[in-house]
């Protein structure tokens, strides 16, 4: 931009930015700064500088075991996240490769899929669960949410996958590459910042889902989502407890985020957004 | 260029994801079809049988089934209208040259990545309880009674909490787009003698319609079914206050076991789904053809 900005205006635009940010990250600074106080201090109206105690923590692991949950989550966003590309991939592949007239179909329909409201499904799956043993276990829980974002990293994929030249594939062939050679100099490199975004983006979506999570699981497969709720039933005010353990939840999905903005809006936009 | 083997082998290469979303999808949807035509009560199955359209008749005599459906569209729209507009306000001015661009982007984008039962959990004890929240407490410092939000005004505290957690998702998208007309454009626009409000209305809502609509379509998909934030604020109170469809469906389906009616407002679900559909597929099939 050739148009010179004066200081008053970036001053202002500034000061209004981070007023309004801070407002909208007030929730969560709120929520990491009680996790530092002690119960007590907690419910003392509103204060914003703790006595940094770690209490609530050591106190959210022993009581209720917090990183058995933790550790349930990690398991199924990353094991679902893995067996959806694992699926995906070849079906994406060959859509940005090979298309055929069906192709648009195919990718409209998968996407349709995603559009159907869970509930709708809610009581076949859950019998289906039930009656094969795989309620709250982390098998059962790992496919459902593979299947839940399967259509979005088929999506991903395939917009990524698009945008690789395939003149690049004739050339290397023309060169003598061999297949092998092919897919590990060739196509490997050009398609792993795809891959991986979508990868950081679903992880992130399985780590959140909050309805599959909470209702076909109890105490076994329960991971983060399941968790939380589960402080939603009145058993006294724990604030810090709660902090400690939300701040604990949201942490490290949050430090992925913040490097994820840009394949975020590509990715939830289907590539309509870039 | 595709000869038939390879026709073959990308059939066989789409198989697999083909077939697992069929049978995720539309086999249990069959069932939930089947289900709502049905009285079927596992709890007290002497009078299950084939009730044809009995469970859908529901909807107009049952009022927690008119106020579910109530519900589920209001907080689809007033989220969509705090969300958008907010969205575009805060685009425009992050679009801004400011200091620590880069920190306050991400301060923004946050509330994004707050797994639903927290974000309804903080904002529950946190922000909004009427004795210890921060509401409470400011409304205190100006002499005021303090609100009682989910006791009071259920539903809008639950569009609250939910507009918080969309709002960033629709300022980032709306930003993305913004930062993608051209700066030439604006300049010449400002050059014509173009004002302000004519300039947003003439150049920059026209670039950011294509974005504008993707932010409403996709958020209106996960809208439709909010229920985590309601599972553990009100849990649909008090009475149907706050029950949406989908709230409303679980509880009939895995707390009275009324299946029957539960998979008739599942398959409600579906058409309101559906109808959101058609109009989100052609916008994103638009793209595709690019």
């Amino acid at each position: 931009m050739a148009r010179a900005v004066t200081t008053q205006h970036k001053t202002i635009a500034t000061a209004a930015a981070w007023v309004v940010a801070l407002l909208i990250f007030f929730p969560i600074l709120y929520t990491i700064i009680t996790s530092f106080k002690s119960e007590q201090e907690a419910i003392q109206g509103f204060n914003l500088i703790p006595s940094g105690t770690f209490e609530s923590y050591s106190e959210v692991q022993q009581q209720s075991g917090y990183f058995k949950f933790f550790f349930n989550s990690v398991l199924l966003s990353v094991g679902s996240t893995v067996l959806a590309l694992i699926v995906a991939i070849p079906a994406a592949w060959s859509m940005a490769f090979s298309p055929t007239k069906r192709t648009k179909d195919i990718l409209m329909w998968m996407l349709s899929t995603k559009m159907m409201p869970a509930v709708a499904v809610l009581f076949p799956i859950y019998l289906i669960f039930r009656d094969s043993g795989l309620l709250d276990s982390r098998i059962g829980l790992t496919v459902m949410l593979m299947l839940i974002n399967l259509p979005i990293v088929v999506w991903m994929l395939y917009t990524y996958f698009r945008e690789i030249p395939g003149e690049i594939l004739e050339a290397a062939r023309m060169d003598g590459a061999s297949l092998w050679n092919e897919i590990i100099y060739v196509l490997t490199p050009m398609a792993v910042p795809g891959i991986a975004s979508t990868m950081l983006l679903n992880i992130i979506l399985a780590w959140n889902e909050a309805f599959w999570t909470i209702r076909l699981t109890t105490t076994n497969a329960a991971p983060l989502t399941a968790f939380i709720s589960s402080f939603s039933s009145p058993q006294g005010l724990f604030w810090a407890k709660l902090s400690a353990a939300s701040t604990l939840a949201i942490a490290p999905i949050l430090i992925m985020g913040w490097f994820s903005q840009k394949q975020l809006v590509r990715g939830l936009t289907f590539g309509a957004v870039k | 260029m595709a000869t038939q083997q390879t026709r073959s082998l990308a059939r066989f290469m789409m198989a697999p994801s083909v077939v697992l979303l069929f049978i995720w999808m539309i086999v249990p949807l069959v069932f939930t079809i089947y289900f709502s035509l049905l009285q079927y009560n596992p709890l007290n199955p002497i009078r299950d049988g084939f009730v044809w359209f009995a469970n859908y008749k529901l909807f107009y005599s049952n009022p927690a089934f008119f106020a579910a459906i109530l519900n589920t569209l209001t907080i689809v729209v007033s989220v969509l209208v705090i969300t958008v507009v907010g969205g575009i306000l805060l685009a425009m001015l992050l679009d801004q040259p400011i200091w620590g661009q880069g920190i306050v982007r991400i301060l923004v984008i946050s509330p994004f990545f707050v797994m639903p039962p927290v974000a309804a959990l903080v904002w529950k004890n946190m922000i909004m309880h009427p004795q210890y929240g921060v509401f409470a407490d400011i409304a205190r410092f100006f002499g005021a009674e303090p609100i009682d939000w989910f006791g009071q005004h259920p539903l809008t505290a639950i569009i609250l909490i939910v507009a918080w957690q969309w709002l960033p998702f629709a300022t980032l998208i709306l930003l993305t787009s913004l930062q993608s007309l051209d700066g030439e454009q604006k300049e010449a626009a400002e050059m014509d003698g173009a004002g302000f409000l004519s300039r947003f209305i003439y150049l920059t809502l026209p670039h950011m319609s294509r974005a504008i609509t993707v932010v409403i379509l996709i958020q209106t998909i996960f809208l439709l079914s909010v229920y985590a934030e309601i599972l553990v604020t009100t849990n649909g109170g008090p009475g149907y206050a706050s029950t949406n469809l989908p709230f409303l469906v679980y509880q009939k389906a895995l707390l009275e076991f009324k299946i029957g009616q539960a998979s008739a407002g599942g398959v409600i679900a579906v058409i309101l789904a559906n109808i959101v559909a058609f109009f989100a597929m052609r916008a994103v099939g638009k793209n595709l053809d690019k």
